[in-house]
């Protein structure tokens, strides 16, 4: 406690960043720390467990240090430490939850582990201060693709999500493939405001009638085919359209589907979450078919897009006030399911 | 593993490529790797979807490059399926802890095996997908 405020550290390694944050009563970020590994994994084309694992033990103390110097409180004020236990990658997952156990035992801090997915979507409400649940959560990032029924605080039902890749793995993928490189996502927005949208016919994937699941395995093959077939033809590839219609096929169903759910479900509120909720045209696009059916669409800024501690306070503090009973035992849980 | 004997395979169609998996299926058995080499796009994650349901696993089978490895274990054996694509080699492989599921309990499908092929042990059934003439086939090759 400080001032009267109710202090959350929250601890989030579960891919590429070291992370973590001070959070007063669930809302307020009073510090985010976020030891972004970008560099280190370009060379890869992609995220490397065995360096993550590594760079996250090296950093993990001083980015906990620094989370509680940058929000000027002590260990000792801290009354809650909240810790992604999974999904994600179990050599990473393990690191921050050993320093978090670590933490709560020297201290005696009670601690909660969070569910990743659980965090993305509490995001919102470090961002959006007036927002309390009902809403529907729309969740895309490098490894989710999920439309999420979020009823009350720490209740999640998961509606539908991605049968193959993920909407960020299918943006890494294609770029990779048209040569722009990691992270695909930023790549392929930039690229694709310098293209034509529609000059490319991919085929929007939407699968059984009134389904909410996503498929975007076929969109990589038309992509490769599309290329084979123009280089063969000996015609010049166009790399911004390339982009641009392939971007636009992912981010229309995913609009589509996330308006769907929320309709179905009479909800008036469409929240945002996951790294390619930073996506613009999918931003543009959600704002324009959530708006014309009256729905609200709330996004979080880009930097509580992307993976961050204060996300995983807010959803711990939330966990434990609604009974969520603290665990030193507490495990990775690399398969973690909503 | 009960031997398959075959060396080229044409899949014309998904129907194919279940038949093939269905077939493998049958013959894993525990501590058995199936290696699958293959470019963006020929079928890996198709064909491990099929393997997953020759087991009986119930879970949907979406990809796992995200996490490198995700398991299943609702089927006949337990289910490692694992998408090295973005790791560099097989030490990296053996670095987050895989060395426990090559030798498990259960089985293990690898997509893009090439690139860890050092650490993957000799009797995988290694096969590798590829485009064939006509849009929509593939050919699969055990090598």
């Amino acid at each position: 406690m400080k001032d009267g405020r109710f202090l959350t550290l929250g601890i989030e390694t579960s891919c590429d960043e070291t992370a973590a944050s001070v959070v007063a009563d669930g809302r307020f970020a009073m510090s985010n720390v976020i030891s972004s590994q970008i560099d280190i994994h370009t060379a890869y084309g992609g995220v490397v467990p065995e360096i993550a694992s590594r760079k996250h033990l090296e950093r993990i103390n001083d980015v906990i240090g620094k989370a509680l110097d940058d929000a000027g409180v002590s260990a000792g004020e801290i009354d809650l430490i909240g810790v992604t236990y999974g999904p994600g990658l179990v050599g990473a997952l393990l690191i921050g939850v050993a320093a978090a156990k670590a933490m709560a035992y020297a201290c005696d801090i009670p601690l909660v582990g969070v569910n990743h997915m659980h965090g993305h979507i509490a995001a919102n409400y470090l961002e959006h201060q007036e927002l309390e649940p009902p809403f529907m959560a729309l969740i895309v990032s490098g490894g989710h693709t999920e439309i999420v029924n979020v009823p009350e605080y720490n209740k999640c039902e998961k509606l539908g999500g991605t049968r193959d890749d993920a909407a960020g793995e299918a943006f890494d993928k294609v770029a990779r493939v048209i040569g722009l490189g990691y992270p695909g996502g930023p790549k392929i927005d930039r690229a694709a405001k310098e293209g034509d949208r529609e000059s490319i016919a991919f085929k929007r994937v939407y699968l059984e009638q009134g389904s909410l699941d996503f498929s975007f395995s076929g969109l990589k093959t038309q992509a490769l085919n599309y290329l084979n077939q123009e280089r063969q033809a000996g015609r010049e590839i166009n790399v911004n359209n390339v982009a641009a219609s392939f971007q636009e096929a992912v981010v229309e169903v995913i609009a589509d589907k996330a308006v769907m759910a929320t309709e179905k479900y009479g909800q008036k509120r469409i929240v945002m979450a996951g790294g390619v909720a930073s996506n613009s045209r999918l931003r543009a696009l959600m704002e324009e078919k959530a708006g014309r059916k009256g729905i609200d669409v709330l996004k979080p800024s880009p930097v509580l897009c992307t993976d961050n501690g204060a996300m995983i306070a807010s959803a711990a503090y939330y966990a434990y006030r609604s009974g969520a009973k603290p665990d030193l035992e507490l495990d990775a849980v690399p398969g973690l399911e909503f | 593993m009960k031997a398959i004997d075959q060396d080229l395979l044409l899949l014309k169609n998904e129907d194919d490529t279940r038949a093939l998996g269905l077939r493998i299926a049958e013959a894993l058995e525990p501590g058995d790797v199936v290696a699958l080499i293959g470019d963006l796009g020929t079928g890996k994650t198709a064909l491990t979807k099929y393997i997953a349901e020759g087991l009986g696993i119930t879970e949907e089978i979406n990809s796992p490059t995200f996490t490198i490895v995700k398991e299943y274990r609702s089927g006949r054996l337990p289910l490692y399926h694992f998408d090295v694509y973005r790791l560099g080699s097989g030490d990296e492989l053996l670095d987050i802890g895989a060395e426990e599921m090559l030798d498990g309990d259960g089985v293990c499908v690898i997509e893009w095996a090439d690139i860890v092929a050092d650490v993957l042990p000799d009797d995988a059934l290694a096969i590798r997908l590829e485009y064939a003439a006509n849009e929509g086939e593939r050919t699969a090759e055990f090598l």
